[in-house]
């Protein structure tokens, strides 16, 4: 584990990398996009470092993506790097939410713009998919975790229990299941 | 004071980008309570017309914030209003990211990571399934969802354009057809 040796990025392409996903982000679900741009395409950062980012970034306030941008920017150039890849994040939707601010009752009424955005929303979530298997696959194979990884899901997904609480009981039982084995790779 | 309308936003906005637990849903009402019922900025139809509206804007769906900010004071309004929805969260996130990477490689902190990793997992599954309720939950929905995922089993580094575009296609066909 040796993060100092993870190549300089420069703020010109951090900011870039993240105007892009910002600007094209519908419908959410952004996390695998920014997972695809960082690590598998670029290999800034590895899945194992990326991965605990995309839990703080689900259980911190804040919107996942704006979150997950500062937890990249941060690890890759520290304080600045946090604030240019918040804001190369945020350009995209301000510019294109000043375009809808003032033009927003000839959009509303095309019907065929409501279908695709609808399209569009499922493609992202076709992605989320695709990185919650990734993510099922690495969070260990043994009895307790499994059963916290479905717990979780029962309790947030099809009982839709609040974040909040689900989180706080999940975070030390979780923890203390880890604890020998992190014990020993440490 | 409460006549200003960038001291309002950041009064309304800021504690509820600390309150957005989960996500950009969790403001919805208390941001229609205070801008429609409290503070008067829009009415109600216009509250969910913006709504509506922030669906065709990328990025997160809370930016709705800074359409109210547009409305009642500009561009300024608008800039003033992200800066409140955005930099409370964020700041809070760098500060949590910070201490954790003092702590890299103690056992303790190993721990913390491996344990993280299955709530994260059922975390982002969970998220799946709401968005997907929230679709409507139709056939098409899910079969372009699992078509997106198998796509990209297929082809790790397939461009998310592809993905999108490939969505909406196949839902202005259904709309064409439909019709």
């Amino acid at each position: 584990m040796e993060p100092g040796q993870q190549p300089r990025v420069g703020y010109a392409a951090l900011y870039r990398v993240f105007f892009w996903i910002g600007l094209f982000s519908f419908g959410g679900g952004l996390l695998p996009w920014i997972q695809r741009e960082i690590v598998t395409l670029r290999g800034w950062m590895r899945d194992e470092d990326f991965l605990p980012g995309v839990a703080m970034a689900q259980i911190l306030p804040g919107v996942n993506s704006t979150n997950m941008a500062v937890f990249v920017g941060q690890r890759l150039r520290g304080a600045p790097g946090a604030a240019v890849a918040l804001v190369g994040m945020l350009t995209g939707p301000f510019l294109v939410m000043l375009v809808a601010a003032v033009s927003y009752q000839q959009v509303l009424g095309v019907p065929a713009i409501h279908a695709a955005m609808a399209g569009a929303a499922a493609g992202a979530l076709g992605m989320m998919l695709r990185m919650g298997v990734t993510a099922v696959r690495s969070a260990g194979r043994s009895f307790g975790p499994i059963l916290v990884m479905v717990a979780v899901f029962v309790a947030v997904g099809v009982l839709r229990w609040s974040l909040i609480p689900v989180v706080l009981v999940a975070i030390p039982v979780s923890v203390a299941i880890a604890w020998p084995r992190g014990g020993k790779n440490a | 004071m409460r006549d200003d309308p960038y001291i309002g936003l950041l009064v309304v906005l800021a504690p509820l980008s600390i309150a957005s637990i989960g996500g950009a849903t969790a403001i919805y009402a208390p941001l229609q309570y205070e801008a429609v019922d409290v503070r008067q900025w829009v009415t109600g139809a216009q509250f969910l017309d913006m709504f509506a509206m922030s669906r065709f804007i990328p990025g997160p769906s809370s930016i709705l914030g800074a359409l109210i900010g547009f409305k009642i004071a500009g561009i300024l309004g608008a800039l003033v209003a992200m800066i409140a929805l955005y930099l409370p969260s964020s700041a809070l996130c760098y500060a949590v990211g910070a201490v954790w990477d003092k702590h890299r490689g103690k056992p303790w902190h190993t721990a913390l990571e491996q344990g993280l990793a299955p709530i994260a997992a059922g975390l982002i599954m969970a998220g799946v399934l709401s968005l997907y309720r929230i679709t409507g939950g139709d056939v098409l929905t899910g079969a372009v969802i699992l078509a997106a995922a198998a796509a990209l089993t297929w082809k790790r580094k397939l461009h998310p354009f592809i993905l999108l575009a490939g969505g909406a296609i196949a839902f202005e066909l259904a709309w064409l057809l439909g019709r």
